[in-house]
């Protein structure tokens, strides 16, 4: 288990004053010229070699994405733009950084900021966190006034705004280039790529989109070195996260822990396990609503990092843990989220528009088993469909969950099938016939 | 969208207070890119309008912005938050995503339609109350959780539903947050990490009587 002198965020509860007093006393704003002193290049190395790997779920490098921007520009604007659009079915994590330690994201901005050139920052959260950005509004004020941002931030010369800009309640601009779209004042809809943003992001500059936790996680890194943050974790697979365990676990909870944590001691050490004991386990989807679900023999000993869980055909993902004991309909759980991707496909796209539509309707039937045998394999097809033929990852995020499910409990679904046969053909053509 | 119903274009403005915040949004932006305020003000339209934006609204805010009105109209129409018809001045909206259907949403929804004497996407005759279902709010560790204007309850039950609607019904504000006297999203019976924090707070850590 991770030791408490090796976490991040240590007002992840909110026990303290999440604000420029407590922030101070946790050590954030300590000696933040210095760090900006090491200069750009020097930054973003220390941050390549401590490993760090973007927190929003697709798991690429910080340090090399930050590398990625333009080393000279003509002089305009160069953005870093901080997705805090939190909203993957699961994911509540960023959520308590914002409200509980802002000061870490502020502070991360001004350092990641530096890092890549950029003159501004944009921070996006979801519209419904109000009460989140008011504190994340708060702590940029505080920042403001002491000097930490703005004109010559913290007496190194380097001029750099913050901003706050609340979403209105899209899925979608979690994706960066539909929040890109979505802050240049549109509907939030994904851009083709290439051009990708470090070439022409927000309002066709250089920009750098950064997940929450990735950004404040860094002064940290800086403050105690790159090889502390490497240390920790399996290589490649490094650091602490963030881990909200969910659903049937007696103890649901938001909780830092080290990479490569085993799944089962996640859950039994900080959650006091599953529901009516681990043998009352089913199913667990380990990253979010976008990764495939494991089943409980995989759940007894996968670790939980990114590599770990691509080999068993999952993902880490944002490190959002649902779990579902023997109690639940697991077809009705994954329809659910065919639902949700339904509702949320912003239609751009024809496969994920009418296939995510397609996959719903389907589901809702195979929760009752009104389908045939035969059609989960087309389903199976129609997620293939969807699955790298669109813009976004929006329509794998669809796909993947039903992949997950046909794949580990296709008996499940076979069964309910017949059962609905066997009980039509003993009621008659009536129930058939619904 | 919609035909309007409400009063025609021309009529609608904001009040001298918003139109200050709304140059101080607009001022966010680099010049020229006035556009990029048009979620803040429609959002800010909605709260000066009960919570609802009238299309006068959206064309007042495009005219601000020097937009084309239909770019705002595709706005308003395509994020959830905002509300294209009138709705009750307790505005109620139920997560019924996989956590939280996972931990009993349905039961939620039911509490709150039967209390209400409404079903999803209605409002009461009164204009108190209007429920409707929403997708994940990103609380999922304390689910069920249902968001009432600005703020989040959690850790719900059909019970706690219940008061927190009779106590706005009564014209309360019934405290926000979990429901079941949990500290956030810190386990409920005491936190595991960050022991000497909670301590120095008078906070008992797990297992500890």
């Amino acid at each position: 288990m991770l030791r408490d002198e090796d976490r991040i965020f240590t007002n992840l509860y909110g026990f303290e004053s999440p604000f420029l007093d407590g922030a101070k006393q946790r050590g954030d704003w300590e000696g933040t010229k210095e760090l900006l002193d090491l200069g750009r290049e020097k930054i973003i190395e220390l941050v390549k070699e401590s490993g760090l790997r973007g927190r929003g779920g697709a798991g690429f490098s910080t340090g090399m994405k930050w590398s990625f921007m333009p080393k000279k520009t003509d002089g305009g604007p160069v953005y870093l733009v901080i997705n805090a659009d939190e909203g993957e079915p699961g994911t509540c994590k960023d959520r308590e950084i914002m409200r509980h330690d802002p000061h870490k994201l502020i502070e991360g901005c001004l350092i990641a900021g530096f890092a890549i050139g950029a003159t501004a920052c944009y921070i996006y959260i979801r519209g419904e966190f109000y009460d989140e950005g008011s504190n994340v509004q708060r702590a940029i004020d505080e920042a403001y006034a002491a000097g930490l941002i703005g004109k010559n931030a913290c007496g190194s010369g380097y001029d750099y705004d913050i901003d706050l800009h609340r979403g209105r309640g899209a899925y979608i601009c979690g994706e960066e280039t539909a929040l890109i779209e979505s802050l240049e004042g549109k509907k939030g809809q994904p851009r083709n790529k290439p051009p990708f943003p470090a070439m022409a992001g927000l309002y066709s500059r250089p920009t750098t989109v950064n997940n929450v936790e990735s950004v404040a996680v860094v002064p940290t890194i800086l403050r105690r070195g790159a090889s502390w943050f490497a240390g920790l974790g399996r290589p490649k697979n490094s650091g602490t996260k963030l881990f909200c365990i969910s659903g049937h676990v007696n103890e649901p909870c938001t909780v830092e822990e080290e990479m490569g944590i085993p799944l089962k001691e996640l859950i039994e050490k900080h959650c006091g396990g599953v529901r009516g004991g681990w043998d009352n386990l089913l199913a667990i989807i380990p990253g979010g609503s976008s990764v495939p679900v494991i089943p409980k023999e995989i759940c007894d000993t996968v670790l939980m990092d990114f590599d770990s869980l691509r080999e068993v055909k999952s993902g880490l993902g944002t490190a959002a843990v649902i779990v579902m004991d023997k109690s639940t309909d697991i077809v009705k759980a994954i329809a659910r989220l065919s639902k949700f991707y339904m509702h949320e496909s912003c239609g751009q796209c024809t496969p994920c528009r009418e296939g995510t539509g397609w996959l719903w309707r389907v589901m809702d039937r195979m929760v009752k088993g009104q389908a045939r045998v035969e059609e989960i394999d087309m389903l199976l097809d129609v997620t293939k469909e969807i699955e790298g033929h669109t813009i976004c990852a929006l329509g794998d995020a669809a796909a993947w969950p039903v992949q997950g499910l046909i794949r580990h409990f296709r008996p499940e679904m076979e069964k309910r099938i017949l059962d609905y046969r066997a009980r039509a053909d003993r009621g008659g053509a009536r129930m058939a016939a619904e | 969208m919609s035909a309007p119903t409400e009063a025609a274009a021309g009529t609608w403005a904001f009040t001298p207070e918003n139109l200050e915040l709304a140059k101080r949004i607009i001022a966010k932006y680099p010049p020229g890119r006035q556009a990029s305020a048009v979620m803040p003000l429609l959002d800010l339209a909605q709260r000066q309008n009960d919570n609802w934006l009238p299309r006068a609204a959206m064309d007042y805010v495009a005219d601000m912005l020097e937009m084309p009105r239909i770019r705002a109209y595709e706005v308003a129409t395509f994020y959830t938050m905002y509300n294209l018809k009138p709705v009750g001045k307790h505005f109620i909206q139920i997560c019924t995503t996989t956590p939280c259907w996972l931990k009993g949403s349905d039961q939620i929804v039911e509490a709150c339609e039967k209390k209400l004497g409404i079903g999803l996407g209605e409002t009461t005759p009164d204009g108190q109350f209007t429920v409707i279902e929403v997708e994940c709010l990103g609380a999922c560790v304390n689910a069920p959780m249902m968001q009432i204007g600005d703020d989040y309850y959690e850790d719900l039950t059909p019970e706690t539903t219940e008061a927190i609607l009779d106590a706005l019904a009564r014209g309360e504000t019934p405290k926000d947050g979990p429901q079941n006297g949990r500290i956030r999203s810190c386990p409920k019976s005491g936190p595991t990490t960050l022991i000497d924090q909670a301590v120095r707070v008078g906070v008992k850590p797990a297992g500890q009587s």
